[in-house]
């Protein structure tokens, strides 16, 4: 990759950050504070679809179809079912309360403290880069690259070195469901 | 960068999985059983799961060691020793279900056993794990089962409490395990913990993490920081799951809510789960990697305080505990605070020492709640005031739960005082190596405890046998319990009188460890 497209890059990129980091923050803000939970989960689809947004500018593509799929498709809808299923329809019972504020504060203040740390330590060698711009391999990688062809690159770990686990996710699935069947069952007889 | 296709010898590969594979496809088994035995056929399922595990200890004693699946399974002696360990707690699991089926769950029988195996073979999955995503998935396979199991008495609310505190806090330490190996994964770019001595290809972690810290981060403190993070992270999701102290209280209600064979289930098999972990990612992943700021017996002496404060709060809350299983969750948070003190002594000794304890825990404490079972199911209350005076009406009963006591409270000859004294000796034995000295400390807090310990202990063979009145309530036993409860007396008897054998096997298990190399 030459200098000039480099330079594209991060001046195309930066404006669609900004704009889904706004978004996200907002929405994240939403739903933490919004007190009927119907819409807090609206909002969380919405702080959910961008995070994937972001995982596309970092060229994480199967990390965005993933949160797409998984936290959009199926946790959010499932907990918006949840909420419609339970007795008040987006009413008056099913608002939050903010009694754990102070915890809340210390917590999230004690989780930001430690990511911006983990930030700082991870940007201090992407600064000393030699060419001067933000390269992409922030961890390991090879030689500062990702590898350009995510997805292929997964299946095949997945088919090869890593098909043992893969296949025991399977078994751990099995045995979520029969044990949500064997709960959630109605016994009358 | 391209993955290799891993060689596969079929003959072998089955022969090393034999236990597990045959386990999994038992539990489906058991489960399609249930479906076809009769209602009144409470006992059916239950001999079904029992064989099953019998059957696969039988094909544990013939797969030998070896690694297959490239290097993503191996049978080592460690993994070897846990797994015997777990397909006894499952053995010993079932056979004290049978009162249950019985009488309180009669609906879900193939479930309830179902789910039991398809927890061990998640434990021995974990066993055999060398990468942390296989290890990883061992312990979900471990945990998720539990969850379920802990809240199978659908209709009490102690046990669904029980089975939702279990879950909540259960999902909340693998969040956090997951996110400290990320950050090792991220330093690192590997997934495999332990190495290939002269595979070049295969590194150990450990060196690979002080390479990353000399290549990308200048040597500087930088990368000590968010191997320290990591580090934390980890000794807290697996801390949750041994309960080891500050991440302790889910034990006691947990313990307390769920059907008493699952409790006890949990209490040996998951935490020897959790010292397999620990072992896997402290003693053969990170040993050996020197960062500027944590050195290994620098989260020595993180565990070490841990392990002193699970001595300290778990021995002296169960002396104030009237409900018996309650007692022994107290009890099972100090018998870990012992047996990190072997972990830290990063030695022949300790290691062994670990293996040694887990397995003499297996027999004291699956003993111990077989017994309480069996109380349960005559009275169906588990207060230790109601013990009073059982010495007349039910002798044998009554000898056995103190046996089981006693070997607990490590009094000779019993295997709980053997396990102990190896401990101990494990950690005084490091004491000679510079940095270490503390250890006299910790060992010191252990003696103590162990005194403490004896109060409760003896409290419940106090009622039992110094009470005025005879009891009201004659035990009987039934078949299967019997068995465990047999099985438990010669297994704390055999460690604590002829334990050479098991010695001789559990220091083989220091050679599963680089650390065995790098002295």
């Amino acid at each position: 990759m030459d200098m000039f497209q480099i330079v594209l890059d991060e001046l195309s990129a930066r404006p669609v950050f900004w704009f889904l980091s706004i978004i996200m923050l907002v929405s994240g803000f939403m739903v933490v504070t919004l007190k009927n939970i119907f819409h807090s989960a609206i909002y969380l689809i919405l702080c959910l679809f961008s995070v994937a947004g972001i995982f596309i500018l970092l060229e994480a593509e199967f990390l965005a179809a993933a949160q797409v799929l998984i936290y959009v498709g199926a946790v959010a809808i499932l907990m918006i079912f949840a909420i419609m299923l339970s007795t008040n329809v987006s009413g008056k019972k099913t608002m939050t309360t903010q009694n754990g504020l102070p915890v809340a504060i210390i917590s999230a203040v004690f989780a930001l403290g430690t990511i911006a740390l983990v930030i700082m330590t991870k940007l201090n060698i992407v600064m000393r880069g030699s060419d001067g711009f933000i390269s992409k391999g922030l961890w390991i990688g090879e030689k500062g690259q990702l590898p350009t062809e995510n997805i292929m690159l997964i299946g095949k770990y997945l088919m090869t070195e890593y098909m043992l686990p893969f296949e025991v996710i399977s078994v751990l699935l099995l045995a979520s469901m029969i044990g949500a069947i064997a709960l959630a069952r109605n016994e009358r007889s | 960068m391209n993955p290799q296709l891993p060689i596969v010898n079929v003959l072998d590969t089955l022969r090393l999985m034999s236990p597990e594979l045959f386990l999994f496809v038992w539990a489906l088994v058991v489960i399609t059983v249930d479906l076809f035995a009769s209602r009144k056929n409470d006992s059916l399922t239950g001999y079904t799961a029992l064989v099953g595990i019998v059957i696969a200890g039988g094909f544990l004693a013939f797969a030998g060691e070896g690694v297959a699946f490239g290097r993503m399974f191996i049978n080592d002696p460690l993994a070897l020793f846990f797994k015997v360990i777990f397909l006894g707690a499952a053995f010993m699991a079932v056979g004290s279900s049978f009162g249950l089926t019985k009488e309180k769950i009669q609906n879900h029988r193939g479930e309830f056993y179902g789910l039991i195996l398809f927890s061990t073979v998640g434990m021995m999955f974990l066993a055999s794990s060398q990468e942390i995503i296989s290890l990883y998935i061992g312990l979900e396979l471990t945990t998720i089962p539990l969850f379920i199991l802990a809240a199978f008495y659908k209709d009490d609310k102690l046990s669904v409490e029980s089975g939702i505190k279990y879950f909540v806090v259960g999902a909340f330490s693998s969040a956090l395990l997951l996110y400290g190996l990320s950050f090792l994964y991220g330093m690192t770019g590997t997934t495999f913990l332990n190495g290939v001595p002269g595979d070049p290809s295969a590194t150990h972690m450990a060196s690979l993490l002080a390479a990353s810290h000399i290549n990308y981060f200048g040597g500087g403190n930088s990368s000590g920081f968010v191997i320290l993070i990591a580090n934390i992270c980890i000794l807290a999701g697996v801390g949750f799951k041994l309960a080891l102290p500050p991440f302790h209280q889910w034990a006691p209600d947990v313990y307390e809510g769920a059907p008493t064979p699952v409790a006890s289930f949990l209490s040996v098999g998951s935490k020897a789960a959790g010292l397999v972990a620990f072992m896997k990612i402290f003693l053969m992943g990170l040993f050996g990697y020197i960062s500027v700021e944590m050195k290994p017996n620098d989260w020595g002496m993180l565990v070490g305080v841990m392990s002193a404060v699970a001595m300290i709060i778990g021995n002296i809350v169960a002396i104030r505990q009237t409900n018996i299983k309650r007692m022994l969750a107290y009890s099972s948070i100090a018998q870990a605070g012992y047996i990190m003190i072997g972990m830290i002594a990063l030695n022949q000794h300790g290691v062994s020492s670990v293996a040694f304890y887990t397995l003499v825990y297996l027999f004291a404490n699956m003993g111990a709640f077989a017994a309480v079972t069996v109380f349960e199911d005559n009275t169906g209350s588990t207060e230790i005031g109601n013990y009073k005076g059982l010495a007349q009406t039910s002798p044998f009963f009554a000898a056995l739960l103190s046996i089981f006591m006693l070997s607990l409270a490590g009094i000779p000859p019993l295997g709980g005082f053997i396990a102990k004294y190896k401990v101990f000796a494990a950690g005084i034995d490091q004491t000679s190596f510079p940095g270490f000295e503390w250890l006299y400390w910790l060992v010191g807090v252990g003696l103590l405890t162990s005194v403490f310990s004896l109060y409760y202990y003896v409290r419940v063979i106090k009622e039992m046998y110094f009470a005025k009145d005879a009891s009201i309530y004659t035990m009987t036993f039934n078949k299967p319990i019997l068995m465990v409860l047999i099985i438990a007396l010669i297994g704390v008897l055999v460690t604590g009188l002829y334990p050479e054998p098991i010695f001789e096997f559990a220091n083989k298990i220091y050679y599963s460890f680089s650390f065995s190399v790098i002295k």
